[in-house]
C-alpha cells in the first residue's frame, strides 16, 4: 500500500501530541541542561548564567579520562556477556511448551520489578565472606576458606548483569520466536550439528538484533550508577556515579551538567559508529 | 537389501498416533510420493527418515545398516522444506555450498560445484544475488540445489511445490522428475496433490490415519484402489454397493452383472467404477436403467449424471464419443465386470 505524503498542516496532526510531550519532556530538560553546562559556578552555593568553558576543561583530565574510559568498558563488558548468556537461553526457552515459557517469563519479569538498591545488596550478602557464596564452596571442599567476593570488579560486573539480563531476553524473544524453526532443521539436514547451527545460522540470522540487543544493554548499563558504589570500590566507580556525586553531593551542577552532556555525546557517537559498521558489513 | 528400509515405524506425540507401525521399501534410485490429506502422517514419517523426529517404535535401514539413532547431521541426505528455510544471511551460491562449508570443502571446490548444480537448475550466474531478490520459482530451486550439493543418499522434499502458482508447479513437478531421473537418487516427497504424485512417482504410497493404504505405481492405484479410501482418494470415481443374490450371483443397483467376484463369503461389497469407464448406451439390452438428471458439457470431456438405482451415477465422455442426450432421458449403463474394482472393506 502506498500511502500519500501529508498535503497540509492538518495532516500532520497526529503528530501534535507526541512531539509536544518530546518537547517538553525532553528536549526543554536536556536544553537546560546543556545550558547549565556553560554556566559559572557560584562557589559553594548555586550558579549564575554565564558562557564559560570551564566546566569542559575541567573534565578534560586524566582521572576523569580514565572514569569515562572504565564506563564505556564496563557497559560494553555488561552488554555482551548479557548477550552471551541470554543467546542460547532464549533459544533454548523458544522450544519449551507454551506453558513453561509463560512460567519462566513470568520469573524474568519479577526480577525486573526488584529496585536496584536491593539488588546491590542482595548481592553484596551473596558475595561476602561470612554468609555468601564462597562458604558453600568450603562446604563441598573447593575451597579452604570463606574469602569475601565483594568489593570487586567481578561483583560490579555480576549485578550489572543480573540487573540487565531480564530486558535482553525480553528484547531477544520476540525475535528468536518469530524465526522459522526450519533453518534449523535445513543446517542440520546439511551436516552441521546442532551447536554448529546455532553459531553459523541462528546468530547470523539474528544479526540485526543480536545489534540492536547490545546497545540497549550498553546504554541501560551506562546509566547505572548504585551497583557500582554498592559493590565496587572507588576504582570501580562509573561517571554516572559521578555525576551524581557532583550534581548532589558537591552541588556543582555546572559541572554535572556538563559531564553528563560529554556521556552522552560519546554514547551517541558509539552508537552511531557501531549501525554504520553494522550497515556496511550488511552491504558487503 | 539396498535401499531404504522402514520396519514397524510408530510415531506417538501423548496419546496422539501420527504415524502406525509402518513398512515401507524404498530401493535405490526410485521416486516415491507419500500421499494424503493432512494429519495422515506423512509428513511425520517423512521427518524420521530426515532424523529430525524420532520413532516410539522401529528401525529404519538405509542400505543395511541401521540409522534409526544416527543424528540428522551424519545421516547424508538432503531435505527441501516446505517453507525452503534457505539461510536470508547468506546468498544464493553461499546457500548452495553451505553444507560443503561445514564438510570443509576448499573454495575452489566450492565454486566448482555451486557453478555445477546452478547450471542443473538452469540458474547459472545467480550465486552472488541475495536469497530475498529471487521469484518463488527461483527459490524453490536453490533449495533444491542446496540439498543436493552433496549428492546425498536420499533426497526429501516436504511439500516442495505449495507455495508456488498452478501453473509453475506443474512446471516444476515435470522439471523435478526429470531432474531425479537424470541423478537417479532416491526421492522421497510428501505431497496432498494427487495430481503431483501420479506425475512424478514411481510409487505412490496413500497414507490415512497413520496407516499405509497402499503402495503402488501410480496407475495401479488409479487402476486397481485397494479400499474406498484409495478409490476415493485419488481421481474422481462411482462407489457403489453390491449385493449377492439368492442365487449366489453379484448385482448392482438391482440388475446381476456376470463376472463380478467378490471375496470368499461376502454378501456385500463396495466396488470403484471410474467415470470415464462408464458407458451410456440406449435403455435396455441388459443394461441398468437409468435417467440423465445433468449434463455438464466442459468442452474437454462431458460428464453425464445419471441417476440409477437410487444412486447418482457419473460418466465422463470426451467430445468424440458424446452421449446424444439431455437431461430427463431414459439412458441404459454398460458396464463390463473388467472396470469394476472390487475395495475391500
Amino acid at each position: 500500500m502506498k500511502r500519500e505524503p501529508p498535503q497540509s498542516i492538518a495532516d500532520y496532526g497526529p503528530l501534535f501530541f507526541p512531539a509536544g510531550m518530546l518537547l517538553i519532556f525532553f528536549v526543554v530538560p536536556f536544553g537546560t541542561m546543556i545550558a547549565v553546562s556553560f554556566f559559572q559556578r557560584q562557589e559553594g552555593g548555586f550558579y549564575t548564567p554565564a558562557f564559560v568553558f570551564s566546566n569542559y576543561e575541567r573534565f578534560l583530565t586524566a582521572f576523569f579520562g580514565g572514569v569515562l574510559g572504565f564506563s564505556l568498558m564496563l557497559a560494553v563488558t555488561v552488554a555482551i556477556c548479557c548477550v552471551v548468556l541470554a543467546l542460547p537461553f532464549t533459544y533454548l526457552l523458544s522450544r519449551l511448551t507454551r506453558r513453561l515459557q509463560v512460567i519462566w517469563l513470568v520469573g524474568l519479569l519479577s526480577v525486573l520489578s526488584l529496585s536496584e538498591v536491593i539488588i546491590g545488596f542482595a548481592w553484596s550478602t551473596l558475595l561476602s565472606r561470612t554468609a555468601g557464596l564462597s562458604n558453600l564452596l568450603v562446604k563441598i571442599g573447593l575451597l579452604e576458606q570463606p574469602v569475601a567476593l565483594f568489593p570487586s570488579f567481578g561483583a560490579v560486573l555480576t549485578g550489572m548483569v543480573y540487573q540487565a539480563l531480564p530486558y535482553t531476553i525480553l528484547v531477544l524473544y520476540p525475535a528468536i520466536v518469530r524465526l522459522d524453526p526450519t533453518l534449523m532443521e535445513a543446517a542440520r539436514t546439511l551436516g552441521s550439528s546442532p551447536i554448529r547451527a546455532f553459531f553459523n545460522v541462528l546468530v547470523p540470522a539474528l544479526r540485526n538484533t543480536i545489534m540492536a540487543t547490545l546497545i540497549m544493554v550498553f546504554i541501560f548499563a551506562l546509566g547505572s550508577y548504585l551497583l557500582p558504589q554498592i559493590l565496587g570500590r572507588p576504582q570501580h566507580w562509573t561517571l554516572s556515579v559521578l555525576i551524581t556525586d557532583q550534581a548532589i553531593y558537591q552541588s556543582n551542577m555546572p559541572f554535572a551538567a556538563a559531564m553528563a552532556v560529554f556521556l552522552v555525546l560519546v554514547t551517541l557517537g558509539l552508537v552511531a559508529l557501531t549501525l554504520l559498521i553494522g550497515r556496511k558489513g550488511e552491504k558487503a | 537389501m539396498s535401499g531404504l528400509v522402514l520396519n514397524n515405524v510408530t510415531k506417538q506425540f501423548g496419546a496422539f498416533t501420527a504415524v502406525d507401525n509402518v513398512h515401507l521399501s524404498v530401493p535405490h534410485g526410485t521416486f516415491v510420493c507419500l500421499l494424503g490429506p493432512s494429519g495422515c502422517g506423512k509428513t511425520t514419517l517423512l521427518r524420521m527418515i530426515a532424523g529430525l523426529e524420532d520413532p516410539t517404535n522401529g528401525t529404519i535401514l538405509l542400505d543395511g545398516a541401521d540409522i534409526t539413532d544416527v543424528p540428522t547431521h551424519k545421516r547424508n541426505l538432503g531435505m527441501v522444506f516446505q517453507s525452503l528455510a534457505l539461510f536470508p544471511h547468506l546468498s544464493v551460491g553461499e546457500n548452495i555450498a553451505y553444507s560443503l562449508r561445514i564438510r570443509g570443502a576448499s573454495r575452489e571446490e566450492q565454486k566448482k560445484r555451486v557453478d555445477e548444480l546452478l547450471t542443473l537448475i538452469h540458474l547459472p550466474g545467480y550465486g552472488d544475488r541475495p536469497v530475498s531478490k529471487l521469484s518463488g520459482g527461483q527459490r524453490q530451486r536453490v533449495a533444491i540445489a542446496r540439498a543436493l550439493a552433496l549428492s546425498p543418499k536420499i533426497f526429501l522434499l516436504d511439500e516442495p511445490l505449495s507455495a508456488l502458482d498452478a501453473k509453475l508447479r506443474e512446471a516444476m513437478q515435470v522439471e523435478l522428475r526429470q531432474l531425479q531421473q537424470k541423478l537417479g537418487i532416491t526421492t522421497i516427497v510428501v505431497t496432498h496433490d494427487q495430481r503431483e504424485a501420479m506425475t512424478m512417482a514411481d510409487t505412490v504410497v496413500v497414507m490415512n490415519g497413520g496407516h499405509i493404504r497402499q503402495a503402488a505405481s501410480p496407475i495401479e492405484i488409479y487402476r486397481k484402489p485397494a479400499d474406498t479410501f484409495v478409490a476415493d482418494f485419488i481421481g474422481s470415481t462411482n462407489l457403489i454397493e453390491t449385493q449377492v443374490d439368492s442365487s449366489g450371483a453379484a448385482t448392482i443397483l438391482g440388475h446381476r452383472v456376470q463376472g463380478i467376484v467378490l471375496p470368499a463369503g461376502a454378501q456385500k461389497a463396495t466396488i470403484s467404477v471410474r467415470p470415464e469407464d462408464v458407458h451410456l448406451t440406449a435403455p435396455g439390452n441388459g443394461a441398468i436403467d437409468g435417467t440423465v438428471t445433468f449434463v455438464r458439457d466442459l468442452g474437454g470431456t462431458i460428464e453425464t449424471f445419471v441417476e440409477a438405482g437410487g444412486q447418482q451415477i457419473i460418466a465422463v465422455s470426451t467430445p468424440r464419443e458424446r452421449p446424444e442426450v439431455t437431461a430427463g432421458q431414459a439412458v441404459g449403463i454398460a458396464l463390463s465386470p473388467d472396470v469394476c474394482v472390487v475395495l475391500k472393506q
